[in-house]
């Protein structure tokens, strides 16, 4: 039996016992529904992926990237994570598409075909650092579930759209709206139809910044399809699951949004501190908004083993709504920090380059340690930060192992 | 001819009875089927009394397509070869990959959590027996690691940087 074959049974199964009832699904399928997730194509030409991306899962496609490919000021794709809650949409009919607007909190919904959406709205381009909330997952002790992301689920492109505040402008809402939610086209894992695979969103504060888009241009091209083509609201700064790909309709609620991936232990992390390894109760955990303050050295890659006693590394730092006010390396664990150069941002919410000339005292064994702080005073910790359910919000420090000869 | 009112009176008893006792059998296999229910919720016992085909179900378990072993790894999934493998192949890796849950270390309370959530939310379906199977198997193969606040850089590869 082949794969497809026994994972089409599985998911009417799944699709029976959750409705109780045996059924025949088969036909009523999308066609987009399992070839993606499923066939046995290499994931890294189908996504135009670099070969030294790091695959945790083919089964829904999760890929993150190494640090040092993490090196442009702006990601280009092959380098940029892949992160999907669901099933990529197989088909997308372009002439078709359209972006409603709806909820409670609108005066009355609003449909745009693409076109109009491009040539009725003034389009802005930015600079958008985004995240994954699990990126650095695997360094939780107890470990938490979920993809063991290390430090590569992080990227900065250029993001092209219209605002979304002009469009809800447009549409006109409600002085009751508090949250915006997403809705996409793509399905659940399990291929039951009648859920979502995610459908995450904002506060209407974060949802009327100038910089969040609905973007249907990244680096100048359009998206690529596993990135969200050909509609993506992008909310720079934030979980990067709040930016909601194959973007079909906005709610603009008159609560919290309650979509998919909203509640529970999804996205949200204890309110106040726990102990390791702790269960926390539902109603005691919030929903991650800004990043914190994090950075990377994405030159040179770790392990380099140089003759000469002086290193020049650099790389780059961001911190959610923030910005990054000092960048500093140590090569003796944390006993001495030196300053590095740093750059502001080529706009709000785009990570910012930081570079040093490391020189090391004698031959041997080093770490270089790297450290930002925001423009709130925080800095990253040098541990792991405070233990949660699902392991989010690990900014601590990056090292590279060196070695001096 | 007219029965005399006290048999009809009796007849009427009679009736009454009759009824009384037979809901009281349905009540009473209502509660029996109910309570049932508290211990097999999904009456798994009974598929196949149930279903017209009784391996309906098996037929949708994912299927382990080869059997080959290599110094103890399931070559297929990478799975260590150890008794509850398979109840674990048929049961998870239809809807995610192996690779997820090999990198997933966690104890039994946090696994049982984990089935109930991708119960709730991602449609698996009752276990059964084999949640204690595949939970054993779990924890046995791949326990938690203690790592601490911060592990040693590991797995480094080194390589000559050039000026």
């Amino acid at each position: 039996m082949n794969r497809r074959k026994f994972i089409s049974k599985t998911v009417l199964a799944s699709m029976a016992s959750a409705l109780g009832m045996d059924i025949v699904f088969g036909s009523r399928l999308p066609k987009g529904l399992l070839p993606l997730g499923l066939s046995k194509q290499d994931p890294f030409e189908l996504f135009s992926k670099d070969k030294d991306m790091i695959l945790l899962n083919d089964r829904p496609y999760n890929m993150e990237a190494r640090p040092h490919q993490l090196d442009d000021d702006i990601t280009p794709n092959e380098y940029i994570f892949v992160r999907n809650n669901g099933l990529i949409p197989n088909e997308v009919d372009v002439e078709n598409w359209t972006l409603s607007i709806d909820g409670e909190s609108v005066i009355s919904p609003k449909t745009y075909t693409l076109s109009e959406l491009k040539t009725r709205f003034t389009s802005h381009s930015y600079q958008l650092t985004l995240e994954c909330g699990g990126n650095g997952r695997s360094e939780f002790d107890p470990p938490p579930k979920g993809n063991q992301w290390s430090l590569g689920a992080v990227y900065c492109a250029k993001w092209t759209g219209v605002r979304l505040k002009d469009i809800l402008e447009d549409v006109g809402i409600k002085s009751d709206a508090v949250y915006i939610g997403y809705h996409a086209a793509d399905s659940h894992l399990s291929g039951d139809p009648t859920k979502e695979a995610i459908s995450r969103g904002v506060p209407i504060s974060k949802a009327m910044m100038e910089e969040t888009l609905i973007a249907y241009q990244m680096n100048d091209q359009d998206i690529p399809l596993v990135h969200g083509y050909p509609l993506r609201l992008v909310a720079g700064g934030w979980p990067a699951s709040a930016s909601g790909k194959w973007l079909e309709r906005i709610s603009v609620r008159n609560i919290v949004h309650d979509g998919e991936k909203m509640g529970g232990t999804s996205y949200r992390v204890p309110c106040s501190p726990v102990a390791p390894g702790e269960s926390v109760a539902d109603e005691n955990m919030c929903i991650i908004e800004s990043m914190p303050v994090k950075s990377l050295i994405t030159y040179p890659k770790t392990g380099a083993m140089i003759s000469d006693k002086k290193l020049s590394i650099r790389g780059h730092t961001w911190a959610g709504e923030n910005s990054v006010i000092k960048m500093e390396y140590s090569i003796d664990f944390g006993s001495t920090w030196k300053e590095c150069d740093l750059k502001k941002a080529p706009n709000r919410l785009a990570w910012q380059r930081f570079s040093a000339e490391v020189e090391f005292p004698q031959e041997g064994y080093y770490e270089v340690w790297a450290k930002a702080t925001d423009s709130d005073g925080v800095s990253q910790p040098m541990l792991v930060p405070g233990w949660n359910p699902k392991g989010y919000l690990n900014n601590a420090c990056h090292r590279i192992a060196v070695k001096v000869s | 001819m007219k029965s005399s009112p006290k048999k009809e009176f009796s007849n009427q008893l009679d009736l009454i009875n009759g009824l009384i006792l037979s809901i009281f059998v349905v009540l009473l296999l209502f509660l029996g089927v109910l309570g049932y229910a508290i211990f097999d919720p999904s009456f798994s016992r009974f598929s196949g009394f149930f279903n017209a085909d009784s391996d309906e179900k098996n037929e949708f378990l994912a299927e382990v397509e080869s059997e080959e072993v290599v110094d103890g790894i399931h070559v297929e999934t990478g799975f260590i070869d150890a008794p509850g493998m398979v109840a674990t192949i048929q049961n998870c890796t239809g809807c995610h990959s192996s690779s997820l849950v090999i990198a997933n270390r966690m104890n039994e309370e946090r696994w049982i959590e984990t089935i109930r959530w991708m119960q709730e939310t991602q449609n698996l379906w009752d276990l059964g027996e084999n949640e204690k199977v595949i939970v054993d198997y779990l924890v046995t193969n791949y326990p938690p690691k203690k790592i601490g606040r911060r592990a040693n850089l590991e797995n480094i590869e080194w390589y000559e940087l050039e000026d």
